[in-house]
C-alpha cells in the first residue's frame, strides 16, 4: 500500500510539475533580460486554447502545439512593444495582457465551438514509458514526451543563460542595460528576443495541459498557475536549477495533498490544500534572504 | 516621431479593445421592443456560460426560447467583484424584462437589493438562501435523488470495493449529492468503501483529474465525477465514471455509466405560467429541480449499457420508481460527508 501511494505521488508530482516548470523557465528568460511578464497567466491560457483549437480543427497535435508557440511568440512581442519599446510600467502592462489573452482566447473559443453543453475533446499527446515492465519506475515514468522535454529543458535554459553569448547578452540587458548598450548591444532586441522566447515557453505551459494533460479547453484551465510560476521564479533565485526544486516542491506538495485526501486521512482538507503554498512560502521566506535580483528588473530602458 | 505613432496606435488599440469588450452582447435574439405577449427573460451569470451549473440553467433558456415560450437575453461572467448589482440594475432600467434568472451564491446581497427595489420584477436565482416576499424567488440543483441511484450503480459496478468521489469543496449544493451517494452505494453494497477529495473549486479540471488519478492509484474503480475534469482519469485509466449536472457520456462513451442530471426546464416553464397568469410569488422553487416535475434525472447508460448486470440496472430500476412514485424519499443531509470506511 505504502508503495502505490508514493509510485502514484511521484508520477504525480512529475505531471503538476510540468507546466510550471515550462511557464518559469519563460518567466526566467523575461525576467533575466529585466522584464517582469505579469501577463504569464494570460499566456499560458492563449497557449492552451491555441494549442487546442488548432489540433481539433488539423487533427494534429504537433501542428496544435506548433501554432500555441506561435501564439505565445506573438504575446511576447505584444508584451515587449509596450515594456520595452514603449517603456510602459511593467505591471500594469502585463496584468492588462493576461486579461487580454483570457478574453481573447474565450472569445475565440466561443466563436468556433459555439455554446457546446459537452466540451469538444481531442485525444491527447499518448504517454510513453521508457522503463516499461519495470516494477514501480514504470509507472512514475509513464509520462508524456512534453513532461520530458520539460526537464530537459532546464539544463539547456541553465547552459543557454550562462554559457552562451546569447545568454550573457540577456543577463546584461537584465543587470545593467546602460553598460550593455554602451558595449554595443541592443538592447531592445534582445528583451524583445526574451520576451518571444519566454512567451513561447509559457504558451508551451498551457497547450500541456489542454493537450496533454486534459485534451479540452475551458475557463478555468489555468487557474493560478501562471501566478504559482511568478512565486517560483523568486523561490528558484532567478536560476534555471531552482526551477526545477521549485517546481519540484510545488508539485510534490500538490499531489501530497490529493493523496493524502484519497487515504481518507483525518485532517481537514482546507489544511490539506493550503500545505504547497505554506511550504513555498516558508521556502520563500528562507531562500529569500540571499536573493539576486536581475539590478534591471522592472526599469523601462529608455535611449537617449 | 515613430515612436509617437506608435503610441498614438497602441492607445487607439487599447481602447478599441475597451469599447468591443465592454459592448453589450447582442446574446439570443437581442432587442428590447420584444414582441407583444412574450415573456421576457434577463440571466445574470457570474461565470462563462460554460461552467456547467450555469450552463443547465442557461440551456434551458435557450430551449424555452426556441419553444417560442420567452425571449431571451443574457449577461455572463460577471463575476464576484460588485458587478452584479451594476448589471442587475441595468437590465431592470433598460430591458426591462418580466423575470430576471442567475447565480447569486457569490453576490447573494447584491441581488436580493435590486429585487427589494423592482418589485414588479420576478427574480429567481441560484441561491443557498431563502426566498424573499415579494419576488425573490430561490433554486438549485436539487440532485440527491439522482445522486442515490448513481451510488447505487457505482457500488454496484465496483469490483475493488472503492468508490471515488471528486468534488468542490464541502457546501450544501455538494454535500446533499453526495451523502445521497454514499446512501445508495451503501444499500446495494453495505461494505462499500469511498474515498472523497475535494479540489477547493469550481472550475479547475487539472487539478480534478489529478485527485481522480490519485483515488484511482489507490484502488478506486468507480469514479463520481461530481467536478469536471475526472471523467478523463477514468478515460485514461479504463475506469467506470459517473458524470455531473448534464448526460456526459459524450466524454466517454465507453466508461461513463450515467450521469447525475439536471434539467431546469421546468423551473422556466411554472416560471413563465405564473408570471403570464399574475400568479407569481416567491418561493423556493426546489420541487422543480427534482424527479417528481422532471427537474432531475439519472442519465441513460447509452454504451455501458451491456456491461451493467440485468439485476443491478432492475435495483436501480426499482428505487427509481420508488422514488417517482414517492414511496421511497431520498434523505437531505446538508452536513460534510465522511468517507465510507
Amino acid at each position: 500500500m505504502e508503495n502505490i501511494f508514493i509510485v502514484g505521488l511521484l508520477a504525480a508530482t512529475l505531471r503538476v510539475a510540468t507546466p510550471l516548470i515550462f511557464g518559469t523557465l519563460g518567466e526566467l528568460f523575461s525576467e533575466r533580460s529585466g522584464v517582469l511578464n505579469l501577463g504569464i497567466e494570460g499566456i499560458m491560457f492563449l497557449g492552451a486554447f491555441v494549442g487546442f483549437t488548432a489540433a481539433k480543427l488539423t487533427g494534429s497535435l504537433w501542428l496544435g502545439l506548433l501554432m500555441a508557440i506561435i501564439a505565445g511568440v506573438i504575446a511576447g512581442l505584444v508584451m515587449a512593444l509596450l515594456t520595452v519599446r514603449l517603456g510602459v510600467n511593467q505591471h500594469v502592462s502585463g496584468l492588462g495582457l493576461t486579461l487580454l489573452w483570457t478574453a481573447l482566447s474565450l472569445f475565440g473559443f466561443r466563436m468556433i465551438f459555439g455554446e457546446p453543453s459537452v466540451m469538444p475533446s481531442i485525444s491527447t499527446f499518448p504517454t510513453i514509458s521508457p522503463f516499461e515492465g519495470v516494477p514501480y519506475l514504470g509507472t512514475i515514468f509513464e509520462q508524456r514526451l512534453l513532461t520530458y522535454i520539460a526537464f530537459a529543458l532546464i539544463p539547456l535554459v541553465g547552459w543557454i543563460i550562462n554559457r552562451t553569448r546569447f545568454g550573457l547578452n540577456i543577463r546584461a540587458v537584465g543587470e545593467n542595460p546602460e553598460a550593455a548598450d554602451a558595449a554595443g548591444l541592443n538592447v531592445y532586441r534582445i528583451r524583445t528576443q526574451s520576451q518571444m522566447i519566454g512567451g513561447a515557453l509559457m504558451a508551451v505551459g498551457g497547450a500541456f495541459l489542454s493537450q496533454a494533460m486534459l485534451g479540452a479547453m475551458s475557463f478555468g484551465i489555468i487557474s493560478g498557475r501562471g501566478w504559482v510560476c511568478i512565486a517560483l521564479i523568486i523561490f528558484a533565485n532567478w536560476k534555471a536549477i531552482g526551477v526545477l526544486w521549485g517546481s519540484l516542491l510545488f508539485g510534490g506538495f500538490f499531489a501530497l495533498q490529493l493523496a493524502l485526501q484519497a487515504t481518507g486521512i483525518k485532517l481537514p482538507y482546507e489544511l490539506l490544500m493550503t500545505l504547497p503554498y505554506i511550504v513555498t512560502i516558508l521556502a520563500l521566506t528562507i531562500a529569500g534572504r540571499n536573493v539576486s535580483v536581475p539590478s534591471a528588473l522592472l526599469k523601462p530602458y529608455q535611449r537617449e | 516621431m515613430a515612436k509617437k505613432l506608435l503610441y498614438i496606435a497602441v492607445s487607439m488599440l487599447i481602447v478599441l479593445t475597451m469599447v468591443v469588450g465592454c459592448a453589450p452582447k447582442a446574446a439570443g435574439t437581442g432587442g428590447t421592443t420584444g414582441e407583444a405577449g412574450k415573456i421576457k427573460v434577463f440571466g445574470a451569470f457570474a461565470t462563462p456560460i460554460e461552467e456547467p451549473w450555469d450552463g443547465a440553467v442557461h440551456g434551458a433558456l435557450l430551449k424555452a426560447q426556441e419553444n417560442g415560450l420567452i425571449e431571451y437575453t443574457y449577461t455572463e461572467n460577471i463575476g464576484y467583484a460588485g458587478d452584479m448589482e451594476r448589471v442587475l440594475r441595468e437590465a431592470c432600467e433598460q430591458e426591462k424584462p418580466d423575470i430576471i434568472v442567475g447565480d447569486s451564491y457569490g453576490n447573494e446581497e447584491a441581488a436580493r437589493r435590486v429585487a427589494a427595489d423592482y418589485p414588479e420584477i420576478a427574480f429567481a436565482f441560484g441561491s443557498g438562501g431563502g426566498p424573499v416576499d415579494p419576488n425573490f424567488s430561490v433554486f438549485d440543483n436539487w440532485l440527491q435523488e439522482a445522486g442515490y441511484l448513481a451510488g447505487m450503480l457505482a457500488a454496484g459496478m465496483s469490483e475493488s470495493g472503492i468508490v471515488g468521489i471528486v468534488a468542490a469543496q464541502p457546501v450544501p449544493e455538494v454535500n446533499r449529492i453526495v451523502n445521497a451517494f454514499q446512501e445508495g452505494a451503501l444499500e446495494v453494497n453495505p461494505d462499500i468503501k469511498t474515498k472523497i477529495s475535494y479540489i477547493n473549486s469550481w472550475f479547475d479540471p487539472a487539478a480534478a483529474k489529478e485527485a481522480a488519478l490519485a483515488q484511482i492509484a489507490q484502488g478506486a474503480d468507480v469514479l463520481y465525477a461530481e467536478r469536471y475534469g475526472v471523467i478523463d482519469a477514468a478515460k485514461e485509466k479504463g475506469v467506470y465514471a459517473i458524470g455531473m449536472m448534464v448526460d456526459q457520456y459524450e466524454q466517454a462513451p465507453e466508461y461513463v455509466l450515467s450521469s447525475v442530471a439536471w434539467d431546469w426546464y421546468p423551473t422556466i416553464e411554472y416560471l413563465v405560467k405564473t408570471v403570464s397568469a399574475g400568479a407569481y410569488t416567491a418561493q423556493d422553487l426546489k420541487d422543480f429541480s427534482m424527479f417528481a416535475k422532471g427537474g432531475a434525472f439519472l442519465a441513460p447508460y447509452h454504451d455501458t449499457e451491456s456491461k451493467i448486470p440485468t439485476s443491478l440496472k432492475d435495483l436501480v430500476e426499482a428505487k427509481e420508481e420508488a422514488i417517482r412514485n414517492g414511496s421511497f424519499r431520498v434523505n437531505i443531509n446538508d452536513t460534510a460527508p465522511v468517507p465510507i470506511e
